[in-house]
């Protein structure tokens, strides 16, 4: 490749109360060139995102952009300057419909002919194979369709750096192979694509390049077939690994017949519209939830823990019947359910990680028996510790952390309550591989302390590693059941498909 | 690394809600010493039923502003909760107001002694106003309304409602023990009003240490859907603090017909849902839910009735007022604004940290 260098970074320092965060990173991106920027949680990947599109001031340091040193302050004068993003989770405004979304805050004069906006929105989707009308409300479109969405806002601007962050995280196979088409079509075009992401299959199908950050220091950057997946992820985390082989050993052979069903439901269905299903879980066991995206996986939980209005013919619990109406029922059955959108669902921003933490124990304790300061620290710091969660101390607001430590808390925030059957919906969704494997092995050890666990991930690799049952949803309709020979992709597959077993 | 951990104690103390009205007042204490040192007399002087009370305008501060106070309770859990506030407080009061009279009264047009134990006028004026409050606590939580919309049904027709209990009239009640509540117990020369409002805050702070009332309303305000999949009641949580408010209303209400004497409904208790709003923001409680600091909140009700007695005191018109209380508003609400603090409070890590970072490079 010549020198066409189209974006350059150097000597980015930025440091917030308590944490650096990029101390002297550099980084530079060719034109048509796809560039792999890799980290675990805290690595400062979203940080120098945030410095590049204005969201935060350096520090220190220069940008420029080819050959041009700029001064960003803004995410406008970023755009400006021809930096378009998207980002982890969805900023859009999802009051607003799609076409609105897209032209959002670049309309060149004051009138605006809607006609005329919704005939080149539908155009633009079209072209990228979006199946939405432009007209719609965004918050109506699923969560895939939305981050599509913003995507074709940032390929509309006429952009000569394009950063994804972790765009993919939400979108399932298909889509993501249309998201790949059109980021070869993007490079040929000479855009420069920055892209992050936690899923290393994805770095190695598209990426010419990997820029590898750790405790907000660089690395290294590398060409794409000098580095294999071993190494890369042995330079992320600072170590060797063998985790990942490690973890499949682990896996005990459950055995069902010996172990008592904790959580039964018999025609259960909910508002969400799935269609009624029985389920069993016993105690110790790992299961999961499989489909594709939107196929009802994460209906079929939260008709589980309540968080839908559901129905059931009957609902029993360590054999005895029971009615799940709302979540606090769930609770007090020892029912958790940490969600799947750890941002709308999951989090209470501005409060700290300690009150987080506490915060279902505390619901469940009931209004009147509020915890002593000291006991809410101890519960905090029990947990931060046994979780490894990272975070300045436990009066921090919880939106100040990194993606995977939130995820952390509000795991925690379940675990306190001592459940005895957990359900996780993508739990792992947009956290690092050294969290991942973290919070495989804690399921699967969790699973041989009794609890019962029901685990539900895009990544088909992980549930096999962790789960012994696997119950296919397709089309809101539970279509199939894996059980030992059975759990690989290949069966998962053909039963998503429609063939195979049954 | 440390230096950086390390906060300048200034700019840490710039990050503490409290700060901003203890500023106020100083900042206003500042300007009377400047003006008139006249301003902080206090003397004691007998009043009509020949006891000894003290006067003076601090004294009028903490008499009035308590009455203040004891809204900003109500309207800081509401305004966390719900994310906005309640303007038909000052309408709520005058229907407990009116709710009291007609009681004490009988029916009748003036009274000498009460026709009803001052107890159960009282308990039945609490009734009321907390009436009033589910009424609003309803339109918000279950209908979803906006807070602003919904009490404006209130804030309304609160007045007139007021009227028709009594039939219009303007009752007098001159029962020197009917005029305990909103002046003074014979033989004591604080204002009565000090001793409910310090009641009140020992009830809030027992309620707020005791229970999880502050958890949860901190929790709905931030976050609905996730406090619902916590096992929380949105609904019943917002709900709840609108008649916690009504609770309020209705001592401030009882205080003000028993300060008088008499009833104006279109008079009594005007603009007073403005105050108590201003108190809550001039707290530093973001006005749009989430996070709140009830000592802030009580802190800047009084601090807002200091304003409120320096302007009567340097003569200004009683038409005149608001607009002078408008420009001094806006720049303490400025001023408190998170953006400006976090820049006075950058300013000040700036100013010191500067040997530090220049030693540590």
């Amino acid at each position: 490749m010549s020198d066409q260098t189209v974006l350059q970074l150097s000597g980015i320092y930025k440091s917030f109360p308590g944490v650096k965060a990029l101390q002297n990173v550099a980084f530079r991106l060719q034109k048509g060139e796809i560039h792999a920027l890799m980290g675990e949680n805290g690595a400062g990947k979203s940080t120098l995102i945030k410095v590049l599109t204005g969201v935060y001031s350096k520090d220190a340091g220069t940008i420029s952009i080819e050959g041009k040193t700029v001064q960003i302050h803004s995410p406008q004068e970023a755009q400006n300057a021809g930096i378009s993003t998207v980002y982890q989770e969805i900023s859009l405004c999802p009051n607003l419909s799609v076409a609105e979304n897209i032209y959002l805050g670049r309309g060149e004069g004051k009138f605006v002919s809607w006609r005329q906006m919704n005939k080149k929105a539908g155009e633009l989707l079209d072209s990228l194979g979006i199946h939405v009308r432009p007209t719609q409300q965004l918050a109506s479109c699923s969560i895939a369709v939305q981050q599509m969405v913003a995507i074709a806002r940032a390929v509309d601007m006429d952009c000569r750096v394009l950063i994804l962050d972790e765009p993919t995280s939400s979108l399932d196979e298909s889509e993501v192979q249309k998201l790949f088409k059109l980021m070869t079509d993007l490079k040929k075009r000479g855009v420069g694509i920055i892209f992050v992401t936690h899923f290393l299959d994805q770095v190695y199908a598209v990426c010419d390049k990997i820029t590898v950050l750790r405790d907000g220091k660089l690395v290294g950057e590398y060409k794409i077939e000098e580095l294999p997946r071993v190494q890369l992820v042995s330079k992320m985390l600072g170590k060797e690994l063998n985790d990942m082989e490690d973890i499949k050993d682990e896996v005990q052979t459950f055995d069902a017949k010996k172990a008592e069903p904790v959580y039964e439901a018999f025609g259960l269905a909910s508002s969400e519209g799935i269609e009624p299903f029985d389920f069993v879980i016993r105690r110790g066991e790992v299961n999961g939830f499989t489909g594709l995206l939107g196929s009802g996986r994460s209906e079929s939980v939260r008709a589980i823990f309540g968080a839908d209005k559901a129905t059931s013919r009957e609902i029993r619990v360590e054999g005895k019947k029971v009615s799940i109406r709302k979540p606090i029922d769930a609770m007090q059955l020892g029912i958790a359910y940490l969600p799947e959108d750890r941002k709308r669902d999951g989090i209470i921003g501005d409060l700290s990680v300690r009150e987080n933490i506490i915060l279902a124990l505390q619901v469940k304790t009931g209004f009147f028996r509020p915890f002593s300061r000291a006991k809410q620290v101890k519960f905090a710091e029990e947990y931060i510790q046994k979780l490894n969660i990272k975070t300045a101390s436990v009066n921090t607001p919880i939106k100040s952390l990194s993606g995977g430590n939130q995820q952390k808390v509000i795991l925690g925030r379940w675990l306190l309550t001592h459940p005895k059957y957990l359900i996780l919906d993508e739990p792992t969704r947009g956290i690092d591989v050294g969290t991942k494997v973290e919070i495989q092995k804690l399921v699967l050890q969790l699973a041989s302390e009794g609890m019962s666990v029901t685990f539900i991930s895009s990544e088909t690799d992980e549930m096999l590693r962790t789960c012994s049952r696997l119950l296919v949803m397709r089309d809101r309709k539970q279509v199939g059941e894996l059980t030992g020979d059975q759990l690989t992709q290949s069966c998962i597959m053909n039963t998503i498909a429609g063939g195979g077993a049954k | 690394m440390i230096s950086n951990q390390k906060q300048n104690p200034i700019a840490a103390l710039f990050r503490h809600q409290i700060v901003i009205p203890i500023a106020a007042l100083l900042l206003l204490t500042i300007f009377n010493v400047l003006r008139d040192t006249s301003f902080f007399e206090v003397t004691l002087k007998n009043n009509s039923a020949g006891n000894p009370v003290l006067a003076g305008n601090l004294i009028s501060v903490l008499d009035n502003g308590s009455e203040l106070a004891i809204l900003a309770i109500g309207m800081t859990l509401v305004t966390a909760a719900c994310g906005g506030q309640d303007i038909s407080v000052g309408a709520t009061a005058v229907i407990a107001g009116s709710v009291v009279m007609r009681i004490l009264s009988g029916g009748e047009a003036s009274a000498d002694v009460v026709h009803a134990p001052i107890i159960i006028a009282f308990l039945v004026c609490c009734l009321a106003a907390m009436a009033c409050g589910a009424f609003n606590g309803m339109m918000v939580s279950v209908f979803r309304i906006q807070p602003m919309v919904a009490t404006l049904i209130m804030f309304t027709a609160g007045r007139s409602i007021a009227g028709w209990i009594n039939e219009n009239k303007s009752i007098a009640i001159t029962d020197p023990n009917f005029a305990i509540a909103g002046t003074f117990i014979p033989g004591i020369p604080v204002p009565t009003p000090v001793f409910i409002a310090l009641i009140c805050f020992i009830i809030t702070w027992a309620i707020l240490k005791f229970t999880n009332l502050g958890l949860y309303v901190q929790a709905v305000g931030i976050n609905e859907k996730t406090s619902r999949l916590n096992g929380l009641n949105p609904t019943l949580i917002k709900f709840g603090t609108f008649v916690l408010l009504g609770l309020c209303v209705a001592v401030v209400g009882f205080i003000k017909v028993s300060r008088n004497g008499t009833i104006n409904y279109s008079v009594v208790a005007k603009d007073i849902e403005m105050d108590a709003i201003l108190a809550v923001a001039l707290g530093g409680n973001a006005l749009s839910g989430g996070k709140f600091n009830m000592p802030a909140s009580i802190l800047g009700a009084y601090v807002i009735q200091y304003l409120t007695t320096t302007l009567y005191a340097m003569e200004v018109q009683a038409t005149a007022l608001p607009a002078y209380k408008a420009v001094v508003v806006i720049a303490l609400v400025v001023l408190s604004a998170p953006k400006v603090r976090d820049s006075v409070s950058g300013l000040f890590r700036k100013m010191s940290p500067a040997k530090q970072s220049g030693g540590a490079a």
